[in-house]
């Protein structure tokens, strides 16, 4: 019936791409697809197995229970600091003040030791759960920029701790033997109880992003804040919640770290943001947001810290020959990340 | 201390609404036209209007009355108007949704559809007017509450998550949850693959949705807005990027929640679709109601009159413009020669050419591949295959810098976004093009610069307080002009003019239409896209219509006028159903 109509021009079954055709182009590329985000995906753990292993073949002291001991109590508080931050950059966002809050958190659990176990507990998670949620609000609610609000939540966390130490004078200590100080110390198996609660922690947290609507909206708000807020989920409720728990999770890694060291230490923390992004980036969590894994920040966790621990195991380097290394091995995973986003884009 | 284990799904400010909402809207029913036995149950009254076929009901009143309203009506928006700064983009807009119907919403560029949208579903909040959701006044606050009482949204861009699977955008915020509160996920595979089946789709739901074409997408999101519990679907040029397969899918779906007394409201520039599906159609135009009735008593001359502003009674010849009456001497040896322009859903096949001296009239309703053509004319668009010659030398790849040396001239259509610089001066932005021209090793004489400055301003009356004046601060008409006189003193061959007189006062609009004439009288070679059928006609010399991304047809000489090219703008040829969009009925 085409042919009636005189002077228009008909269009012609114009040779479009069926859709067999795409979808056969789409699915092998989507096997390249599937390769490159399985390393991107587990790319840390492949190299952490390695490093293991080659390092347990050459250095013996380095294969030792003892030594995974050390290095695992050691990597825990970060890694529960890391947990916090793989949230927040999956919403596309990022959290510099983590590293002023444990330390925060840490004098704030010593100070209030001295009124037992659940002072020196809820009193850091109040007041770091109170400045995530000022970063959540300002981020969320005000729409500012979270580099910049929580630029400025780091150095007034840190601030509020020099004033409570008089500039660093006064060191808070935790009574030895109290209950809050065995949680930092004790252990089973040797195996210290900060590595059993992180390790647990990252269980929830896992369990939280894969199997929940709030970590669904987690994924979504980072890969398209427009298109989940269109969906109707509570974008800028998200947000304010994701910056809390990461807040929560700071003080909470600093009052742990304070129940090891039996006191609150001001210097600590310091660059401990930047650890803690490294290693979630590492970890295979894209900066841009939208995806990542709370395994993957575990397994960067875990190899930042072996590195450092080889360094130091070797002991002609310069332990500050662990950043360079670190630094290294991020600027190998971002190229990766890049590589995967154009490959992505182009199909 | 853990972290809260689960957010469970928020709170449901709406759902009240959405729950008070189902009964009323049986109780309240009057006027059940096009409810069909599905939906309406038998204690429905059949009050004032007849209950006739489905889709031929007459309506009982075109504009109902507040009193008689709520008949039928799932929403209702009552005197609804929204201003932008500048702008009123909604003007005392009042529209009634019906149970059961699918609705079709027209409008040219800016007559306020995207605003009236984006009121219904909380993404803006009118300044006047109320919305009525099954009788009962309603407000959004944000999307997720229009969501919640019930009024899904398909948007012509895919608003999905690319970077996660298919099941989970379809779920996201709703997912299926097992005894423990966790995501269910192997129930929201089988869900998705059954929906997805249903909707002739076979894809993996653990796919990320990035790997999927965009028609597939477009189906996901239709999935998804139709497997809430939607009263309402509002589908925004949902056929744009679908293939013809599946615009019959979607058409069947929109057939089935016809059938279960969904409304639709449904948005498309393709009058062979809104003829085919659409029950009654609504006409805004420049923020106002125009019309609202059945669409089977308006033939498609009357709709696109409507749409565009003419009243076929009195359709003039002369008056409001500032062209000269006479036509220009074109040359026969064309200067621009577009053969066989196709690009994936936007281009077919356009071929055109231009002559010395003439205006060109680029023709056809919003959505029609007016603007792409001119863009892939000045090799600003990505092609698929085409062919560009300018002055009989073919030009083998098409760059934006290849088209502009090579004489060919854009003024977009959107001219603070793709045009001026406002934080710069009159005179940097008249000359930012021609910088390489007026600058040897890479220093710009400034006295060459005053002096074209000088003589353009002049020339084009551009009623600034110095050349230093920030173009930010000009008004519209003359913000226009400089960016004509940026590309007039490159001196093209050919000068593509996209809506040059839109959004500028009257004065500046007779000014620069006259100036066009006077640049086709000097030899240059114009191609003019108006949605001002008048300033189309007056001005043009020739006229390429488009349709549908092709050319659906030319006038020339005495076909230049106005009832011509509606006819061809409304496909209003013997055969009703003979081009292209139509072509989907073919047997594949």
């Amino acid at each position: 019936m085409n042919e009636t109509s005189p002077a228009p021009v008909v269009q012609a079954p114009v040779p479009r791409k069926t859709p067999a055709a795409a979808g056969g182009a789409t699915s092998s590329s989507a096997a390249g697809q599937r390769v490159a985000e399985l390393l991107q995906r587990q790319g840390a753990l492949v190299v952490l197995l390695t490093v293991v292993i080659v390092a347990s073949f050459v250095y013996p002291t380095f294969g030792t229970l003892d030594n995974a001991r050390g290095v695992t109590v050691q990597a825990s508080f970060g890694a529960v600091v890391a947990l916090g931050m793989t949230m927040v950059i999956i919403t596309g966002g990022i959290d510099l003040s983590v590293g002023s809050v444990f330390a925060l958190g840490g004098v704030l659990a010593a100070w209030a030791s001295q009124w037992g176990f659940l002072a020196a507990l809820f009193v850091p998670l109040v007041v770091c759960g109170a400045i995530g949620l000022l970063n959540g609000f300002l981020v969320a609610r005000a729409g500012m920029a979270p580099f910049i609000v929580t630029l400025a939540t780091l150095l007034g966390a840190r601030g509020l701790l020099l004033a409570i130490t008089d500039e660093g004078a006064t060191t808070y200590l935790i009574p030895k033997g109290s209950a809050f100080a065995e949680l930092g110390q004790g252990s089973i198996w040797g195996f210290g109880y900060p590595i059993l609660i992180a390790l647990a922690l990252f269980g929830i947290g896992g369990l939280v992003l894969q199997r929940t609507s709030f970590g669904q909206t987690l994924f979504a708000v980072g890969g398209s804040s427009d298109a989940a807020n269109l969906m109707g989920l509570p974008v800028a409720r998200t947000k304010m919640l994701v910056y809390t728990l990461s807040g929560l999770l700071a003080g909470f890694a600093g009052a742990l770290s304070a129940a090891r060291l039996s006191s609150g230490v001001t210097i600590v923390g310091v660059g401990m943001e930047l650890d803690a992004i490294s290693a979630v980036v590492i970890g295979g969590t894209l900066l841009i947001g939208g995806a990542g894994s709370i395994s993957g920040t575990l397994w960067g966790v875990l190899l930042l810290a072996v590195i450092q621990n080889l360094i130091n195991q070797i002991g002609e380097l310069n332990s500050s020959y662990q950043s360079v290394v670190s630094g290294g091995f991020l600027i190998v995973v971002v190229v990766a990340q890049r590589y995967l986003a154009r490959s992505r884009r182009t199909t | 201390m853990a972290p809260p284990e689960a957010v469970p799904q928020p709170p449901q400010p709406a759902a009240d609404a959405k729950e008070a909402s189902a009964p009323a809207e049986v109780t309240e029913t009057s006027a059940p036209a096009e409810v069909t036995e599905t939906s309406a149950p038998a204690e429905v009254t059949e009050a004032s209007a007849p209950a006739a076929g489905v889709k031929k009901a007459p309506a009982p009143a075109a504009d109902v009355s507040p009193d008689s309203a709520p008949a039928a009506s799932v929403l209702e928006a009552r005197s609804v108007s929204k201003r932008f700064p500048g702008v009123v983009a909604l003007d005392d807009v009042s529209f009634t949704l019906r149970a059961g119907e699918t609705h079709a919403l027209v409008g040219e560029n800016g007559a306020g559809k995207s605003t009236l949208i984006k009121v219904l579903t909380g993404v803006y909040r009118p300044d006047e007017g109320e919305l009525r959701l099954a009788g009962e006044q309603i407000a959004f606050a944000r999307p997720f509450e229009a969501q919640q009482a019930g009024i899904s949204t398909i948007y012509q861009e895919v608003n999905l998550v690319p970077l996660m699977s298919v099941a989970r955008n379809i779920f996201l915020g709703r997912e299926p949850k097992n005894r423990f509160g966790l995501i269910d996920f192997s129930r929201m595979h089988r869900e998705t693959t059954e929906l997805l089946d249903g909707f002739g789709v076979r894809v993996d739901p653990k796919r990320p949705l990035h790997t999927l074409g965009i028609g597939t997408q477009q189906m996901v999101a239709l999935a998804r807005a139709v497997s809430v519990n939607a009263q309402v679907v509002i589908m925004d040029e949902p056929t744009s990027s679908l293939e013809p397969r599946e615009v019959e899918t979607l058409f069947r779906v929109i057939e089935d929640l016809r059938a279960r007394g969904i409304a639709v409201l449904y948005v498309s520039h393709r009058m062979d679709e809104l003829y085919r599906i659409c029950d009654r159609v609504t006409v805004l135009r420049d923020g106002r109601h125009i019309h609202t009735g059945d669409l089977a008593d308006l033939d498609r001359m009357q709709l696109v009159s409507m749409m565009l502003g003419r009243d076929m009674a009195e359709v003039r010849r002369d008056g409001v413009t500032s062209f000269g009456s006479e036509g220009h001497d074109a040359s026969r040896t064309p200067v621009l020669t577009a053969t066989g322009l196709s690009r994936d859903h936007q281009l077919h096949d356009i071929s055109l050419s231009l002559y010395a001296g003439e205006v060109l009239g680029l023709g056809g309703l919003l959505g029609s591949g007016r603007s792409e053509t001119a863009k892939a004319l000045a090799g600003a668009l990505s092609l698929d295959s085409g062919e560009l010659s300018i002055g009989g030398r073919t030009l083998r790849r098409l760059t934006s810098a290849g088209a502009i040396r090579a004489g060919i001239s854009l003024l977009p259509e959107d001219r603070k976004a793709e045009g001026i610089v406002p934080g710069l001066s009159v005179r940097e932005n008249i000359v930012l093009a021609a910088m390489p021209r007026l600058s040897r090793a890479g220093i710009v004489s400034r006295a060459k610069q005053d002096r074209i400055v000088d003589i353009f301003m002049k020339r084009l009356r551009i009623k600034a307080a110095s050349p230093e004046q920030k173009v930010g601060e000009l008004s519209g008409g003359n913000q226009q002009k400089v960016l004509l006189a940026r590309w007039l003193c490159l001196e093209p061959k050919v000068l593509l003019l996209d809506e040059p007189t839109r959004g500028i006062d009257v004065g500046a609009k007779a000014e620069v239409q006259s100036l066009i004439d006077d640049l086709a009288r000097e030899g240059l070679a114009v191609l003019l896209i108006s949605s001002d059928i008048e300033e189309l006609i007056e001005g043009a010399d020739r006229i390429v219509v488009l349709r549908g991304g092709a050319v659906a047809g030319e006038l020339s000489g005495d076909e230049v006028a106005e009832s011509h090219l509606l006819e061809v703008l409304a496909d209003h040829s013997p055969a009703p159903a003979g081009n292209a969009p139509a072509a989907k009925e073919d047997p594949r």
